[in-house]
């Protein structure tokens, strides 16, 4: 006897009822990967409607790999985060590594991203990949994705340990979305 | 290492569309092109292992430090499984919800209602070795919303469930049996399964129910369960 999964309903504007703005730095002092080494990194980007309009009320969360490249085993990879009035979200975390995929083959270094919004029925899941990194040639998943809109799932260096991906929920330059 | 087993695809009609044209919100931020179907890695299959040593249980928003909350207290509680009834074991289950006046304990919500400070309005739990929470409240109130004329959101709470995988993450609402405004609700209406549908209707239950203190709902949770085979687990 099954039951079909329990159906998603929107977030909403007010789920900053859960918002601890502390989880958007993984490495925040006392928190749960504190001392933990490797590539200190930022992941910054602004939430866009089809208007280009800012996505002020947005709850991003990010779950990704430790620098090793596994996953809840010395790093823990969560994090969640309020866009602001600009529409932006920015995490502070260590650059994952690269990690298994099925069968032999391996995937870039990559961050999953989900968003949830008022607006937004069911969460919306993509992933942010790291522009010049080897791997993305032969990443499972990007390869699985036109050439042409590969790029809004890499994200593009913005200084020194910054990185940048904007989200484009609908229209021109459109965010490719991932069915997972 | 073998292959991650994926997660079961939803069955049709089972979870609302993201292009829903009664709910205005959705116009401008529903993507317009497909979603990419995406193998499920362990990227997917890994989820965060939330320690209620660091994330405090918090299972009682009928008061603030001993002062009662105004309204009627209920009791909330049910079970968290997968589809073939395998319960989830240590799930973080995130809670919130309006005051018995419909409005939240928030900044933007303006909405013309008293605030009660003794009522903040959000809960976090973990569910037992059966997958069972439950969580003591105050039933909250419907509120109008202006997404159409004389828009009023049935009386709900919001929950968030974690589950062993991030496939597994689920945002959703638990409704109250009776309530007059289910039928005129776009978002409780956007599942087009009706079976589905009720099943985010709390059920009124006399066993959760606390003599000569609260009444009991009842509302079990559903996550994804595991594909029957491993071919599922292609694009």
């Amino acid at each position: 006897m099954s039951t079909p999964a329990t159906a998603s309903q929107t977030a909403g504007p007010y789920w900053h009822m859960i918002d601890f703005p502390e989880w958007a730095d993984l490495l925040r002092a006392g928190g749960p990967n504190d001392g933990v080494q490797g590539d200190r990194i930022t992941l910054t980007g602004r939430i866009t409607d089809g208007d280009g309009a800012p996505c002020v009320d947005a709850m991003v969360e990010i779950w990704q790999a430790g620098p090793d490249g596994a996953y809840d085993a010395g790093f823990f990879g969560f994090g969640r985060c309020a866009t602001d009035t600009d529409g932006e979200f920015r995490f502070t975390t260590l650059k994952p590594g690269a990690v298994p995929g099925l069968g032999n083959a391996t995937q870039a270094p990559h961050i999953l991203v989900t968003i949830f919004a008022r607006g937004l029925m069911q969460h919306v899941v993509t992933r942010a990949y790291f522009a010049g990194e080897k791997l993305n040639d032969q990443d499972p998943v990007l390869n699985l994705v036109d050439p042409a809109r590969r790029g809004t799932l890499i994200a593009q260096p913005a200084g020194a340990g910054a990185w940048r991906l904007d989200i484009r929920l609908q229209g021109e330059g459109e965010t490719v979305f991932l069915d997972i | 290492m073998s292959d991650p087993i994926a997660y079961r695809r939803p069955a049709p009609g089972t979870q609302p569309p993201l292009d829903l044209p009664a709910y205005g919100s959705t116009h401008k931020r529903h993507p317009k092109q497909p979603l990419i179907r995406v193998p499920n890695t362990l990227t997917e299959t890994s989820a965060p292992h939330f320690d209620p040593a660091h994330y405090p249980v918090q299972a009682d928003m009928s008061q603030v430090g001993g002062r009662a909350a105004l309204g009627e207290r209920i009791i909330v509680a049910g079970r968290v499984t997968d589809e073939d009834g395998r319960p989830l074991r240590g799930a973080m289950v995130e809670v919130w919800q309006a005051n018995a006046s419909g409005r939240y304990h928030h900044p933007r919500d303006q909405h013309d209602a008293p605030l009660d400070p003794n009522f903040e309005g959000r809960a976090r739990l973990f569910t037992d070795a059966e997958g069972r929470y439950s969580f003591v409240s105050i039933k909250p109130g419907a509120y109008p919303w202006r997404n159409h004329a004389n828009a009023w959101r049935p009386i709900h709470i919001h929950f968030g469930l974690h589950g062993t995988g991030f496939g597994q993450r689920m945002i959703t609402q638990m409704y109250f049996p009776g309530d007059p405004l289910l039928p005129l609700d776009p978002i409780f209406n956007s599942t087009a399964d009706e079976a589905a549908r009720n099943r985010l209707v709390s059920t009124f239950d006399l066993d959760i129910t606390r003599p000569e203190w609260a009444l009991g709902y009842r509302f079990d949770i559903v996550l994804r369960g595991p594909a029957a085979t491993p071919f599922e687990n292609t694009p």
